[in-house]
């Protein structure tokens, strides 16, 4: 890693200032996705401002129709709490199957979807449930947020302060773990609105990051059911393929992982 | 370089370090705690795991800054003198070790498992809970059964107190 300069910030306002005064910062939460990225040069940030101790991006709120996670909420906070389970069991399920216990103790949502690497999970559960993303300077609807492989519509110094998504009628994820790294080969994350939409979005299959999938969209509006996806084929064209598995491997994962995440969420 | 004031194993300790030092090599070459490990380095093996205020994370992923304030306890500071953590004896007693590179890792996240589950464990709790802990050695049979027996005796042991 290369030298760097580490800053602690207080407050939202204060990590704004700090990121402003150094030549290239970065913003660092859990950490566990930059600092392995610092270890392998790949990122050589002149400052580093943690913003993960800040009070004000820690929590979760739900009232009424709307549950809000705050960025710097770790993974295990959020799979551990309350209202999350009850209000989308499907984000508190998503959370205990990303990466380890330890990892889980760190890694916040903020981190994970700045970052929006193309095999996260939350990005799925951004665009599937509709939620907005808020920051320092405004709000950003996901659909708008993920711009592609670890790429999004954050400005250079923006802060994400929180996550708001509208609770669903029903909402289900299931994910094909890769046995080693444990993120998704495949995850699909599918939700039913409070309005009788359906909204089914994919990540690791994309080779531009996180999907929505509109032929099983099509199908589970017309019959929310596991088996109305039988005859439904996904498109293998642009998806991902590598050693872990091909484009029509992934294409096949995108259904079998919808029918799962259906049969979740009952 | 900053220097980072933090509690060790209950002690208030304090080390002159550059900014880009990981928590785990604060331990180890500044504070000479060598049982905290290095496996991997890349937050995977959990070799590098200890308590940050209460919780198992992966030291090898952590600036000795975000530590800075915090409360951390490593696999030398869970003993009582002379009398081992159960969770120790445990894999004293059950074989739950080999060569012994990842176990000081294995017991501070397996102390973390028991904590957080009430010492309410079955078998397939216990090895999913061990996914960030890597054991080329035991192929984890008697890991995960010394990890069993210890909630065990933790239990018994929170109950006298």
């Amino acid at each position: 890693m290369y030298e760097t300069t580490y800053h602690r910030a207080s407050s939202v306002d204060e990590a704004a200032a700090l990121f402003s005064k150094g030549s290239d910062a970065k913003f660092l939460a859990g950490g566990h996705t930059l600092i392995p990225v610092m270890k392998q040069r790949l990122a050589s940030p002149s400052d580093v401002i943690d913003i993960g101790k800040i009070k004000d991006l820690i929590g979760v709120q739900l009232s009424g129709d709307t549950l809000v996670i705050k960025a710097a909420t770790t993974y295990y906070d959020i799979m551990t709490n309350a209202d999350v389970k009850k209000a989308v069991p499907a984000i508190a399920h998503l959370t205990s199957v990303l990466g380890d216990p330890a990892v889980r103790a760190r890694g916040t949502i903020g981190g994970s979807i700045a970052n929006n690497d193309p095999a996260a999970d939350f990005p799925a559960a951004l665009i599937s449930l509709g939620a907005t993303v808020k920051t320092n300077k405004r709000s950003i609807a996901a659909e708008d947020f993920f711009k592609g492989l670890f790429t999004t519509a954050l400005e250079d110094g923006e802060i994400i302060t929180e996550v708001s998504f509208p609770v669903p009628e029903k909402a289900g994820y299931a994910k094909m773990r890769h046995p080693a790294s444990r993120f998704a080969l495949t995850g699909v994350f599918v939700t039913k609105t409070k309005g009788g939409d359906v909204r089914v979005a994919a990540t690791g299959a994309s080779q531009s990051g996180v999907m929505r999938v509109s032929a099983i969209e099509a199908a589970l509006k017309s019959n929310w059911s596991a088996s109305a996806l039988d005859g439904v084929s996904v498109s293998a064209s642009g998806l991902l393929s590598d050693i872990h598995g091909s484009a029509d491997y992934r294409a096949n994962l995108v259904k079998v992982m919808a029918q799962r995440a259906v049969q979740a969420a009952g | 370089m900053s220097t980072v004031k933090l509690t060790v194993n209950g002690k208030a300790v304090s080390a002159e370090v550059e900014d880009r030092t990981l928590l785990v090599h604060l331990l180890r070459d500044h504070l000479n705690l060598t049982g905290t490990h290095v496996g991997c380095d890349t937050s995977q093996c959990g070799a590098c795991v200890v308590h940050i205020d209460g919780r198992a994370v992966k030291s090898c992923t952590v600036l000795a800054g975000q530590a800075a304030g915090a409360n951390v306890t490593t696999i030398e500071g869970i003993a009582r003198g002379d009398e081992l953590h159960p969770m120790q004896a445990a894999f004293r007693d059950n074989h739950g070790l080999q060569c012994g590179y990842c176990t000081p890792g294995m017991i501070m996240s397996a102390i973390d498992i028991v904590h957080r589950h009430g010492g309410e464990l079955d078998e397939a709790t216990v090895r999913e809970e061990l996914e960030g802990n890597i054991c080329r050695c035991t192929g984890y049979h008697n890991i995960v059964k010394a990890v069993l027996d210890a909630a065990g005796r933790m239990k018994v042991a929170q109950a006298a107190e």
